[in-house]
C-alpha cells in the first residue's frame, strides 16, 4: 500500500522557500509570474493502515501550527483540478537515485512504533501563480525546478506501483573479454566499448600480460587494471615522461623531464627539507606537525566534472570526498575546518552565448554553495574561507576545489597492514551509484548519457559521514585497527587495492551490504557509493571494532583477508572472479611520452590614459566579480562550528571586511592556531604559468603572515586543473607553471605537502573545444604561534599610520584594473623570494611585538582596493599620498601606482607610540609611510604630482564592492 | 569536599555542538560526559545521576522532515518519563539551536500546559521554529536583549552578543493567547535587537522571528532554549571584532550562561 501526503503552509505563513523559487525564476528572465508556492510530499509505501499513515503525519511530518496536510491512499488520488492562470509540476527524483531524507524518515516512522513501513520517496509540488506560456513552463522546469540527470516530472496519469528500487537478484555468470584474440583496432573497441579510457600501449600490454598466462582476463580485472591506471588514480602524466620545449625571445630550449610530480613538486619539498613535514605526498593528505602532542593535515581536492552536471550534488560529494581524505589520512584525523575554491563562468552571461547542453554560470554557482553548506554545515566542520573567480572559458567546465583540514595525535601517522587482519567496510551500502554514470537511472537520458561520466548523479549523506566520523575516532583511540583508507574514485577497488598492494588481499564481493538487489560482482567492485571507509581489522579485534560501530549506528561488515600471497583475489559466493598479480597491477602501467610546447605570447601593455580623477576607475575595481564581496556566499557556511574561529573569514566593524586568511584554534585552552589562506590567479597564467605559480605561493603565503602566520611553518598544497594534455600547448602551460612552483617554494623554503591534479578540463561544441585557463590553487596551512596576537585588515584608529611595505613595479599586467578597461597587458607581476621572506619575517616579528593594529595584503586591484576595503571594513577615512609608495616602476602615472599587482606587498596600520620601533624592524626594507587613518568617512589619496586623484565616500566604496554579489 | 556538578550533553546522527557545548560547561568546573542517545535509550546511562541536560547543536537526523523533529520525538516517546522526572526534581536543561528545535517540538518548551504528563500527548506543542524567511541557512552575529526570568540568564547584561547558525530559526507561537502567556509569564528571555538595543530588522533580526525572540525558558526558568549560540562567545577571541576591543576578561558574553547554570546546580541540587 502506498500513501501520499501533500503538506502545504497554512494561510499567513511564509513560504520562504517559495519565495526563492520565485527568485531564480526572475534570473531566467521570465515574466509574468506573480508568486511560487511549494509543497512537500511523501510517499509511504508499507503494510500499513489509514489511520496509521495519519498517525505518522500527525506525529511526525507535519507541524500543525504551521501546516496543512491531505494523506490518501495512492488509488484514490486525484490531482487537484488546475485552474486558470496556475501551473503545476511535481518533482521527485528518479528510480535509483537516492533520496535523501528517506532513511531518517524510515526511522522516524520506526520509532513511532509503525514497523512495517518499507520506503519512502519524497517530492515537492510547485504551484506557479501567474500567465506564462507551456514553452516557458518547461524551461522553468528544466532550469530552474530539476536537474533531468536525477530528477523528473512526475506524471500523475502513470503513478509508480511500487517505490522501492527492486531488480531480481543477481545470480553470478562469470564473463570474460577476449583480449588474446584481438588484433589493435579490436583492442582500441574494447577499451572505448568499455569506457575504460586505456590508450593502445596500455591494451598492448594487458593484452601481452594475459597471453602469458594462457587466459583471458575477467570483466573485473580488466576493469580494475582500468580504474588503477587511470589519470585520476594512478596520474599519467604526472608521472610520465614528457619532452618539453620552451620558446622565449626567438630561444628555444627543450628539456626532457622524467615525471612532473618527482622533479619539481617533490624535489622542491626534498630540497628544502623541514623537519616539522611529518608525512607527505604518500598518504591521503599532507601530515605536518602543530604542537608536542598533535600534528595537522590539509587536503585540497577537485570535483570538477559531476560539478558541471549536478552542481548540488558535485560539489556535495567532493566535500564528502575530501572529507575521507582526512578521515583516511594516517590512522584517521579528525576535520576542524574546510575551505572551498570555485571557478565559474560570468554570472551575467546571456543565455544565448551558453554553450549547448551546458548549466547557465549562476545556476552553477548556486548550486554548488548549496552543495558545499549542506554537506560542511550538516558534518559541523566549519567552512572558515575560500574564493571565488569568474571567467568565462569556465562556462563548461566550472572548478570546485573542496579543502579539509584535521587534527590527530602524533602517534597516529603511520599505519600498515598486517597479513591476516580482516577487510571491513563501513559507512554506506552500495549501490550502482557513479558507475557508468546516469545510464541506469531513467529512461529519459539518451544522448547525454553516453558522455555522462561515473558519479555525476550522486547525493552525499553528510550525517552518515558524521557517524562515520564518530565511529572512526572512538575506535581509533581504542586502536581497534591497523590501516584505514576511504572508498573515493574507483570505490572498493582502489581502497581495498592500495590496502592489499603489498601483501595482497581475497575479497568476497557478495558479502559487501547493498542497497538493492542485482548488482553483479563488477558494478559491487566499481561502485562509487559514497560515506564508505575500509579499515584492516586484526581479527583479535574485530568483535569490539563492531560493536563500536554498532554502538554508533554504523554499518561494519567483514568482506575479506589480506592475505600475504601478494595478489588480488575477488570471489563471488565462492566463483573467483578476479586473480591479479599486484605487481603487475601496480607497476605494469607502461611509461609514455607527452610533448609539451610553451610560446611566450605576444602581449603588450595597452598605454592606459588615466583621467585626473580615478574615483570610477576604483569602483569599478572594486565592484570586479573577482575582487567584491563574497558575503551571499559566505553566511551561508557555518564557519563557528567547533567553537575553534579567532579570525573569521568576514572582520571589522560591520563584520562585512574580507579577512586575508581565517585563523582556527583547534584545541580548546591553547593558544596555538592555524591560518588557512589560497592563492590562485587565472589572469597571470595567460600571460606566463610560471608567474602565475609564483604569485598565488606568494599570496597564499602573505595572506598567512598578514593575520599573524609564522612565516617559517607554512606548508602549501598544489592543485593544478588544466585542459587536455595530451595536446603540446596545454601540457606546456603546465610545465611552465610546474616550474614555477619549484623556484618559488624552494626560494621561500615552504615545501609542498601534498597535492593534486585534474586534466582534460575541456568541453566540445559543434567539434571546437573550450578549455579552462590553466589554473593553479595554491592552499597554504601556517602556525600561529600565539592567536591572541592576530591581526585583521580593518583600520582601527584615526590618528594611526599607514605604511606600505615591499616594492611596486609597474605590473599591471593580467590586473583587475586592465580587465576592467578591456585589455590583458603584458607585465605580469613577479616574485623576488630573498626580499619577500624579509619583508614576510620583519612583519611577523612587529606582529608577534603586538607593533601592528592591521594588516592587509596587496592582491587583485593593488594598493587601490587593499586601502579602500581597510577603510570601510573599519568605518574610518583615510587620506594617503603615492608619491609616498615605493615605486619601481619607469611608467609615472597614477593607475598604475595605484593598481599594480606586485608581490610580496602589505599595508599595515602602525600607531603613533609604536611607530619608531616598528619602522627599526624594517630597517634596509623598502617601505613608505604612504597616508593616516582619518575620523569621518572621506577617502581621499593624492597623486604622484600631489593633486587628488581619488576623493570618495567611503560608504559608497563599500556599496560597490559589496553589491555585484549580493543575491 | 562537595561533589561536582554533572552535566550531559547528549548527541546522536548529526549533532555537532557537542564537544564545545562539554567544553563550556567543563571551564566552568562541572563533570562532563558526553553522551550518544542511544545509551540513553538502552538505559545503560541514566539521566538520574546527572544535574543539567544539555542538548547541543547540530542537525540532528539531517533536520531531514523538519529540524529537530525526529530527536524530539525519540525524547518524547521513549524518555519522557526520565525527563519529566528530571524537571520535576529542580534540575536544569538547555537546549541551544538544534536543541532549542528538540525542546519545542517535544513540548518540553515552553511547557505552558498544567497538565499532569504521563505521556506525550500531555506535552501539545504551542510554539515552533521554521525556516528563515530569508530561506537560507545563515551565520551571523546577533545583539540580544535579555528579559524575562531564568536562572540561567542571571547577571546577564542588558544586551548580549552572539552569533546564529541556522535555516530554521523563525519562531511561531499557535496562538495570540500562546504569545501573551509567554509575556505574562516571563518567558521570553532573549529578542533580537539593533546594535544600540532597539528594534530590529532584518538581518538584525536574522530569521523573522514574530516579537523578535531568539530563546525562551519554561514556567520555572530552569529549562532554557534559545537559537542563538552562548557556547560560541565563550571566550574573548571568538568575537568578531575582538581586535579592535579592549580585553577586559578572558571570557565572552555566553560564558555566565554556563557558569549560572553550574553554580545554580552546586547550590541547589547538591548536598553536603
Amino acid at each position: 500500500m502506498i500513501y501520499r501526503v501533500e503538506i502545504k503552509h497554512k494561510k499567513g505563513i511564509v513560504d520562504s522557500h517559495g519565495m526563492s523559487v520565485f527568485k531564480s525564476i526572475i534570473d531566467l528572465g521570465i515574466k509574468g509570474i506573480k508568486k511560487v508556492h511549494v509543497a512537500q510530499v511523501y510517499n509511504l509505501e508499507g503494510n500499513i493502515t489509514k489511520k496509521q499513515a495519519d498517525q505518522i503525519c500527525k506525529d511526525l511530518l507535519v507541524d500543525e501550527i504551521t501546516q496543512n496536510y491531505r494523506c490518501v491512499s495512492i488509488q484514490n488520488f486525484k490531482p487537484s483540478k488546475i485552474k486558470k492562470d496556475l501551473h503545476v509540476a511535481e518533482i521527485a527524483y528518479n528510480t535509483g537515485v537516492m533520496d535523501p531524507v528517506e532513511h531518517s524518515t524510515i526511522k522516524g516512522i520506526k520509532d513511532l512504533g509503525i514497523k512495517k513501513i518499507q520506503s519512502i520517496r519524497t517530492a515537492k509540488i510547485y504551484t506557479l501563480y501567474g500567465n506564462i506560456s507551456n514553452k516557458n513552463m518547461d524551461i522553468i522546469v528544466n532550469k530552474a525546478l530539476s536537474n533531468k540527470l536525477i530528477q523528473h516530472v512526475v506524471d500523475y496519469n502513470a503513478m509508480d506501483k511500487t517505490l522501492s528500487f527492486t531488480d531480481s537478484k543477481y545470480k553470478c555468470v562469470l564473463s570474460h573479454v577476449d583480449l588474446i584474440g584481438a588484433d589493435d583496432k579490436k583492442l582500441m573497441k574494447i577499451s572505448q566499448d568499455g569506457q575504460l579510457f586505456l590508450n593502445i600501449n596500455e591494451m598492448k600490454a594487458i593484452k601481452a600480460h594475459f597471453k602469458k598466462l594462457k587466459r583471458n582476463p575477467t570483466d573485473c580485472e580488466l576493469e580494475t587494471i582500468a580504474q588503477t591506471w587511470s589519470e585520476h588514480c594512478y596520474h599519467k602524466t604526472f608521472r610520465g615522461n614528457i619532452r618539453y620545449t620552451e620558446t622565449e625571445n626567438k630561444k628555444t630550449k627543450v628539456k626532457t623531464i622524467n615525471s612532473l610530480l618527482k622533479t619539481t613538486i617533490v624535489k622542491a619539498t626534498t630540497d628544502i627539507n623541514k623537519s616539522w613535514c611529518v608525512s607527505v605526498f604518500h598518504d591521503n593528505a599532507g601530515v605536518i606537525k602543530f604542537d608536542q602532542e598533535s600534528n595537522v593535515c590539509f587536503k585540497v581536492e577537485t570535483h570538477n566534472h559531476p560539478s558541471a552536471l549536478e552542481p548540488f550534488g558535485g560539489a556535495n560529494t567532493g566535500i564528502g570526498g575530501v572529507i575521507r581524505d582526512i578521515l583516511g589520512t594516517g590512522l584517521g584525523a579528525k576535520p576542524i575546518c574546510c575551505t572551498d575554491v570555485f571557478c565559474f563562468g560570468s554570472p551575467d552571461m546571456p543565455f544565448d552565448k551558453l554553450p549547448v547542453g551546458t548549466l547557465h554560470p549562476k545556476r552553477v554557482m548556486k548550486g554548488v554553495v548549496s552543495g558545499v553548506r549542506d554537506y560542511g554545515n550538516k558534518m559541523g566542520i566549519p567552512t572558515i574561507n575560500g574564493a571565488i573567480l569568474f571567467d568565462d572559458k569556465f562556462v563548461g567546465n566550472p572548478l570546485v576545489y573542496c579543502g579539509n583540514v584535521g587534527i590527530m595525535p602524533k602517534d597516529k601517522v603511520f599505519k600498515k597492514v598486517l597479513k591476516g587482519d580482516l577487510a571491513v567496510v563501513t559507512g554506506g551500502k552500495t549501490g550502482r551509484d557513479g558507475i557508468h554514470g546516469a545510464t541506469f537511472s531513467s529512461g529519459e537520458l539518451t544522448e547525454e548519457s553516453e558522455t555522462v561520466s561515473s558519479g555525476a548523479v550522486q547525493i552525499g549523506d553528510p550525517i552518515q559521514e558524521k557517524k562515520v566520523l564518530d565511529a572512526l575516532i572512538k575506535t581509533r583511540d581504542q586502536n581497534l585497527y591497523n590501516f584505514v583508507t576511504d572508498c573515493g574514485a574507483g570505490g572498493l577497488s582502489s581502497a581495498a587495492g592500495e590496502m592489499g598492494e603489498k601483501l595482497g588481499v581475497r575479497i568476497d564481493l557478495d558479502r559487501v551490504p547493498l542497497k538493492y538487489e542485482g548488482l553483479n560482482y563488477d558494478e559491487i567492485w566499481i561502485s562509487e557509493s559514497q560515506e564508505r571507509m575500509v579499515f584492516s581489522v586484526p581479527p583479535n579485534k574485530i568483535k569490539k571494532f563492531l560493536s563500536v560501530c554498532s554502538d554508533e549506528n554504523v554499518e561494519a561488515t567483514v568482506i575479506g583477508t589480506f592475505t600475504g600471497n601478494k595478489k588480488l583475489e575477488l570471489f563471488y559466493e565462492g566463483t573467483q572472479v578476479c586473480d591479479l598479480d599486484m605487481r603487475f597491477l601496480y607497476e605494469g602501467n607502461p611509461k609514455i611520452t607527452k610533448e609539451a610546447v610553451w610560446k611566450k605570447p605576444a602581449f603588450v601593455d595597452p598605454k592606459t590614459k588615466p583621467s585626473k580623477i580615478l574615483n570610477e576607475n576604483l569602483l569599478n575595481v572594486l565592484s570586479h566579480y573577482n575582487v567584491c564581496s563574497k558575503e551571499w556566499v559566505i553566511r551561508q557556511y557555518d564557519h563557528e562550528v567547533q567553537g575553534t574561529s579567532i579570525i573569521k573569514p568576514l572582520v571589522g566593524i560591520n563584520c562585512d571586511g574580507p579577512s586575508d586568511a581565517s585563523v582556527i584554534a583547534p584545541k580548546f585552552g591553547s593558544k596555538k592556531g592555524l591560518a588557512i589562506s589560497n592563492g590562485i590567479n587565472v589572469m597571470y597564467g595567460k600571460i606566463d604559468p610560471f608567474w602565475m605559480s609564483a604569485s598565488c605561493i606568494d599570496e597564499a603565503i602573505r595572506q598567512v603572515v598578514s593575520v599573524g602566520g609564522n612565516p617559517e611553518r607554512i606548508a602549501i598544497l598544489d592543485n593544478f586543473c588544466w585542459g587536455n594534455p595530451d595536446k603540446p600547448d596545454r601540457l606546456g602551460s603546465m610545465v611552465r607553471a610546474a616550474f614555477g612552483c619549484y623556484e618559488t617554494a624552494v626560494g621561500y623554503k615552504v615545501p609542498f605537502i601534498s597535492g593534486k591534479d585534474s586534466l582534460y578540463n575541456e568541453y566540445m561544441e559543434n567539434n571546437k573545444s573550450i578549455s579552462i585557463p590553466g589554473t593553479i590553487l595554491i592552499s597554504a596551512i601556517g602556525i600561529v604561534d600565539d592567536v591572541n596576537k592576530a591581526v585583521t585588515m580593518d583600520l582601527k584608529e584615526a590618528g594611526n599610520y599607514i605604511y606600505c611595505v615591499g616594492e611596486t613595479f609597474n605590473e599591471l599586467g593580467g590586473s583587475v584594473y586592465l580587465d576592467t578597461l578591456g585589455a590583458l597587458g603584458a607585465s605580469v607581476p613577479k616574485v623576488d623570494t630573498k626580499k619577500g621572506m624579509k619583508t614576510f619575517k620583519a612583519l611577523s616579528k612587529a606582529i608577534r611585538q603586538g607593533l601592528v593594529r592591521s594588516s592587509h595584503d596587496c592582491s587583485e586591484g593593488g594598493i587601490g582596493v587593499a586601502l579602500a576595503e581597510m577603510s570601510f571594513s573599519g568605518g574610518l577615512g583615510v587620506t594617503a599620498r603615492l608619491d609616498k609608495v615605493p615605486y619601481k616602476g619607469t611608467y609615472k602615472k597614477n593607475d598604475a601606482v595605484l593598481f599594480s599587482e606586485s608581490n610580496s606587498r602589505f599595508l599595515i596600520e602602525v600607531s603613533e607610540k609604536n611607530k619608531n620601533k616598528f619602522e627599526d624592524l624594517l630597517k634596509g626594507l623598502p617601505f613608505g609611510v604612504i597616508g593616516k587613518v582619518e575620523e569621518g568617512q572621506e577617502f581621499v589619496i593624492y597623486g604622484l604630482d600631489g593633486q587628488p586623484c581619488v576623493n570618495i565616500y567611503t560608504e559608497d566604496l563599500r556599496e560597490a564592492w559589496k553589491k555585484p554579489l549580493r543575491w | 569536599m562537595s561533589k561536582k556538578v554533572k552535566v550531559i550533553v547528549i548527541r546522536t546522527a548529526g549533532t555537532n555542538c557537542d564537544e564545545e557545548t562539554a567544553f563550556a560547561f567543563k571551564a566552568q568546573g562541572a563533570d562532563t560526559d558526553l553522551v550518544h542517545i542511544n545509551r540513553l535509550l538502552e538505559g545503560k546511562t541514566k539521566l538520574d545521576s546527572y544535574h543539567i541536560l544539555a542538548i547541543p547543536g547540530g542537525f540532528t537526523y539531517g533536520d531531514d522532515i523538519e529540524s529537530g523533529r525526529i530527536l524530539a520525538n525519540e525524547l518524547r516517546l521513549y524518555l519522557i518519563k526520565s525527563i519529566n522526572k528530571f524537571i520535576k526534581d529542580g534540575k536544569l536543561i538547555i537546549g541551544i539551536c538544534n536543541g532549542f528545535q528538540v525542546l519545542v517540538k517535544s513540548g518540553f518548551l515552553p511547557g505552558l500546559s498544567n497538565k499532569k504528563i504521563n505521556s506525550f500527548k500531555d506535552l501539545p506543542q504551542d510554539v515552533t521554529l521554521i525556516s528563515n524567511d530569508s530561506s537560507k541557512f545563515e551565520d551571523r552575529w546577533t545583539y540580544l536583549k535579555t528579559d524575562g526570568k531564568s536562572i540561567w540568564t542571571e547577571g546577564l547584561g542588558e544586551t548580549v552578543y552572539y552569533p546564529v547558525a541556522h535555516a530554521e530559526g523563525k519562531f511561531v507561537v499557535k496562538s495570540k493567547k500562546v504569545l501573551e502567556e509567554l509575556k505574562k509569564n516571563k518567558q521570553i528571555i532573549f529578542r533580537y535587537c539593533n546594535f544600540s538595543g532597539n528594534k530590529p530588522v532584518y538581518p538584525e533580526n536574522p530569521n523573522g522571528s514574530i516579537d523578535n525572540i531568539a530563546g525562551i525558558s519554561d514556567k520555572t526558568g530552569r529549562i532554557l532554549g534559545l537559537m542563538p549560540h552562548p557556547e560560541r562567545h565563550f571566550s574573548f577571541t571568538q568575537h568578531p571584532f575582538w581586535t579592535r576591543l579592549e580585553r577586559k576578561s578572558d571570557f565572552g558574553d555566553g560564558a555566565l550562561i554556563f557558569k549560572n547554570g553550574v553554580n545554580y546546580a552546586k547550590k541547589n541540587l547538591i548536598k553536603g
